[in-house]
């Protein structure tokens, strides 16, 4: 394949998707406002870091005047799509959403990364990335050095595409969804949940899943995690490559649409979003799937929102947890779902915990899902003030709604040889029923 | 070999120039990829853009100085710019070239409590400044749409004003001296820490507001003021246009100069309804927003008088906030002004042609006849106290026809605006975007005054060619 495809060339290939790009482009009057609050821009300091440069370089490829080149690609890929450009844009420009279709359009006309190409082959097959990511729990620490009493690992060696100082979480020896039956019972249940575990919880973090389960069984929930549930799309979503996010989307709502749940609840604001949100707009113009998802996307919710809004839980159960908190809001909780104040409910509710906001809780932590993977140091950067506006708290224990940012508070904390605990706000609240029953 | 060069002939930048820019800055500092020059090739104004040949960012003076000196020598253009947010298209590499990215320059050097002055570099974002100072109990008072976004540099170079211009002035008012590089390389100061300094042509003023024809800033000395203690806003709605512009001028024969003195005409007011809906009637003619600020005691004293003034001109509704609540409440139309209307369509011109206070309804009642006549969409709000309008265009850039008749309007706005005794710009500058009608305003002597100035400070036309003044 030639390095220079032109717009004339993308034309041919995918006419619909750049005539949508044409008019959604033009309403970006190029105030730059988005320089405010764009974590990429603060750290780069160069135009095509920021929305203004992508969105222009998008609108530079289809008049012609550059090529979609890999230096495109690069400038795409340079994005946490934290979503705060279109939340400060006057204009209302969605611009998160055009920088992924300009990531669409690279992969393509220029197919997709080759690393990401297989990572993403595994991830279609479900057998295989199930298979794949037990052995690396099993295997697991051959290769990572668990840090004592942290939900953390650093590599013992250098491996390819990971960084060698950085610390990650170790892959569960059991995954969450083997832990339990498929269907958790309990006495009289008040309604039935279909639990969507995202991958980070199900292979990862299975300390939020328990405490998922057990905060819904306190609340007689009947909790059923689909045993055919898959990674939710939004990885390789992210990337550009739609065909195998709608493949993955697909799969989730035809498994949960089965199950005739009275609600979902996932624990992670990506796959939450994900439900709601990028689930319908992949099919809005296909009336079977359309419906499916319209229906369950009224049924989805994020695990504090659902406990505060639909549950109403019973906070004379909750028993004291002595810590001083701070949370960090993950973008896609604040600006995708807009889901901000039912966490800060969770831990208020808590007898005995101190809560501490943060500067600017809602900036990015830098991780922006696989963005840190090929960015490390640039997602280091953007990471270290966040740290900083940690530190600055005095909190003990920062708290979050996603995997992924939590895995890079970890990282974070620990570069910064700072000692607070990072972890989701479902654990603290697991903990306080606990301590409910010591009473 | 020798060459013979012209003044004012751009010769294409060769492999050799690139080169010696990377010795000067580091590699890493130096942009020639296609997708990086294409960045920095447009700024915030429409219709405007050409790729530059680089993007150099220099860390210093003295690194500046030898980017100047190699392209002077060289006759190669350079176009400074910060973060690119300006409205005149000042910025745009028109000519190729070098374009000379400021930002890296960006430390608060000094707060000097003694003298109330601040020494910054012009890579500063305005709103970092006055963070900086605001725990000191001071302020930086220009405050231009972009606060948040632009870069001191920037806006001293575009004179940018703001909201409180009125009370507090523009950047002009606030800049006690410079550090600047000059076309060929040298090394230049002005002005000082000094209250008053009469030594000399006043190059500070000249420097502030040339838009980056004359030299490049590498260095400012503001001057900074107490933070007032207090704030109290003020609404008021007009059926009529001009029981608005009576009050206005009512206010200020009160011998009361409010920081903030806004107006918003009926086309703005019905976009803003239809937005934000914060309960404007649609047949309102103007809407004002006061604030006064000041001493606690003062403040109340004059928010009643101005109050006064409003009933006394048959303002049909009136309105006082009473805590910061009912404040956000009152500004949240004036602050919608802009969203709202850009919102409308594509492409969106803000104006800031300025009139004499007292012909601002004169002024408005122009532009919105203009605008029916001509069949194109604007919104005017703006700076009633200082006369500084921003009649807002919306439209299609991608439809000819329809530009047609949008530079059709324009060209009669700003003549009128000229007819009644007004200017151009208040505050964004003159660039491309009004350079036609600059001998309207200013006349031929004038003109070729300037252009004496911009030859004799850049006998080589490298610096921001064809801007302001237009071609020499």
């Amino acid at each position: 394949m030639s390095d220079t495809i032109t717009a004339k060339d993308i034309n041919e290939q995918d006419k619909a998707l750049l005539s949508d790009l044409q008019d959604a482009l033009a309403n970006c009057m190029k105030c730059g406002n988005c320089m405010e609050v764009c974590p990429v821009y603060k750290e780069v300091g160069k135009e095509a870091a920021v929305a203004r440069g992508k969105l222009s370089l998008m609108e530079g490829v289809l008049k012609g005047a550059i090529p979609l080149s890999a230096a495109f690609d690069t400038a795409m890929a340079k994005c946490v799509s934290c979503k705060a450009c279109t939340a400060k844009c006057p204009c209302g420009v969605p611009a998160d959403e055009l920088i992924l279709r300009g990531r669409q359009a690279a992969v393509k006309a220029r197919g997709l990364h080759p690393i990401k190409k297989k990572v993403f082959a595994l991830l279609k097959n479900r057998h295989l990335f199930d298979f794949a990511l037990r052995m690396a729990g099993i295997f697991g620490p051959l290769t990572f050095k668990k840090i004592p009493g942290k939900m953390a690992a650093l590599a013992r060696f250098p491996m390819p595409g990971m960084d060698y100082k950085r610390v990650t979480a170790p892959f569960a020896s059991t995954p969450l969804r083997s832990q339990y039956p498929e269907v958790i019972k309990v006495d009289r249940p008040t309604m039935r949940v279909g639990f969507f575990t995202g991958c980070t919880i199900n292979y990862i973090y299975t300390d939020v899943g328990q405490s998922v389960i057990n905060v819904l069984k306190e609340n007689n929930i009947e909790v059923i995690m689909p045993s055919m549930q898959h990674c939710c799309g939004t990885p390789v979503y992210m990337s550009g490559d739609v065909d195998s996010a709608k493949i993955l989307a697909k799969h989730n709502i035809e498994t949960f649409d089965r199950y005739n749940f009275d609600y979902i609840v996932s624990a992670c604001g990506s796959c939450t979003e994900a439900f709601r949100i990028e689930y319908p707009h992949l099919f809005h113009d296909d009336p079977k799937l359309k419906d499916m998802t319209e229906k369950l996307a009224k049924k989805t919710y994020e695990i504090s929102e659902f406990l505060i809004d639909v549950v109403k839980i019973d906070k004379t159960k909750l028993g004291s947890v002595n810590a001083t908190v701070t949370m960090h809001d993950p973008c896609h909780m604040a600006r995708g779902i807009k889901v901000t104040k039912q966490p800060r409910e969770v831990l208020k509710s808590i007898p005995g915990l101190h809560f501490v906001e943060m500067k600017a809780p809602d900036r990015c932590c830098g991780s922006g899902g696989s963005f840190s993977l090929g960015n490390y140091e640039l997602s280091r950067k953007i990471n270290d003030k966040k740290i900083a506006d940690i530190a600055s708290t005095n909190a003990d224990t920062v708290v979050t709604s996603c995997g992924t940012c939590r895995m890079h508070l970890t990282d974070g904390l620990f570069q910064n040889n700072m000692n607070q605990d990072a972890l989701h706000v479902i654990q603290l609240l697991d903990r306080s029923y606990q301590a409910g029953h010591q009473k | 070999m020798s060459q013979v060069k012209e003044k004012g002939v751009i010769k294409k930048m060769e492999k050799n120039h690139i080169n010696a820019l990377k010795e000067i800055v580091g590699e890493e500092n130096v942009l020639t990829g296609i997708e990086d020059l294409y960045c920095y090739s447009y700024d915030a104004t429409p219709g405007h853009s050409h790729m530059p040949d680089a993007v150099v960012s220099p860390a210093n003076t003295v690194e500046t100085s030898k980017i100047l000196k190699l392209a002077n020598d060289n006759h190669i253009p350079v176009y400074t710019r910060g973060s690119g947010t300006n409205l005149s298209a000042g910025c745009v590499p028109t000519k190729g070239g070098i374009v000379l990215l400021m930002t890296r320059l960006n430390k608060i050097l000094e707060v000097d409590l003694e003298n109330l002055v601040a020494v910054a570099e012009p890579g500063v974002i305005v709103a970092e400044l006055n963070k900086e100072i605001a725990s000191l109990g001071l302020i930086y008072p220009p405050d231009p749409g972009t606060v948040a976004t632009a870069t001191l540099g920037g806006t001293v170079a575009e004179n940018a004003g703001g909201l409180r211009g009125l009370k507090y002035g523009v950047s002009k008012h606030y800049i006690m001296g410079l550090e600047v590089v000059l076309a060929n390389g040298d090394i230049m100061n002005t002005g000082g820490k000094n209250v008053k300094d009469v030594s000399g042509y006043d190059m500070t003023k000249l420097f502030t507001g040339s838009e980056g024809t004359l030299c490049v800033i590498t260095k400012i000395i503001t001057k900074l003021v107490p933070a007032p203690e207090a704030k109290k806003a003020m609404m008021a709605i007009f059926k009529d246009l001009d029981n608005a512009g009576k009050a206005v001028s009512a206010i200020i024969a009160a011998k009361i100069i409010p920081a903030t003195l806004e107006i918003m005409d009926n086309a703005t007011i019905r976009t803003v309804e239809d937005y934000a809906k914060v309960g404007l009637p649609l047949d309102a003619e103007a809407v004002l927003l006061i604030e006064v600020d000041g001493n606690p005691t003062v403040v109340e004293k004059e928010a009643a008088k101005v109050m006064d003034a409003l009933k006394a001109n048959h303002a049909d509704f009136v309105q006082i906030a009473k805590d910061d609540a009912e404040r956000d409440k009152l500004w949240a139309a004036r602050r919608a002004a802009l969203p709202a209307l850009a919102k409308l369509r594509p492409t969106t011109y803000v104006e800031d042609a300025t009139v004499p206070r007292n012909k601002v309804p004169d002024f408005l009642r122009e532009v919105s006849n203009i605008a029916k006549k001509n069949n194109v969409t604007i919104g005017t709000f703006g700076h009633a106290g200082d006369g500084n309008m921003h009649p807002t265009i919306v439209c299609d850039i991608r439809q000819p026809e329809e530009m047609k008749r949008v530079y059709q309007a324009m060209d009669e706005m700003f003549k009128a605006a000229i007819a009644l005794g007004g200017t151009l710009s208040g505050e964004h500058g003159i660039g491309l975007g009004k350079l036609p009608w600059m001998e309207q305003q200013h006349g031929p002597i004038a003109m070729n005054a300037m252009k004496a100035i911009k030859r004799a400070l850049d006998p080589n036309l490298i610096l921001n060619p064809g801007k302001l003044v237009g071609e020499c």
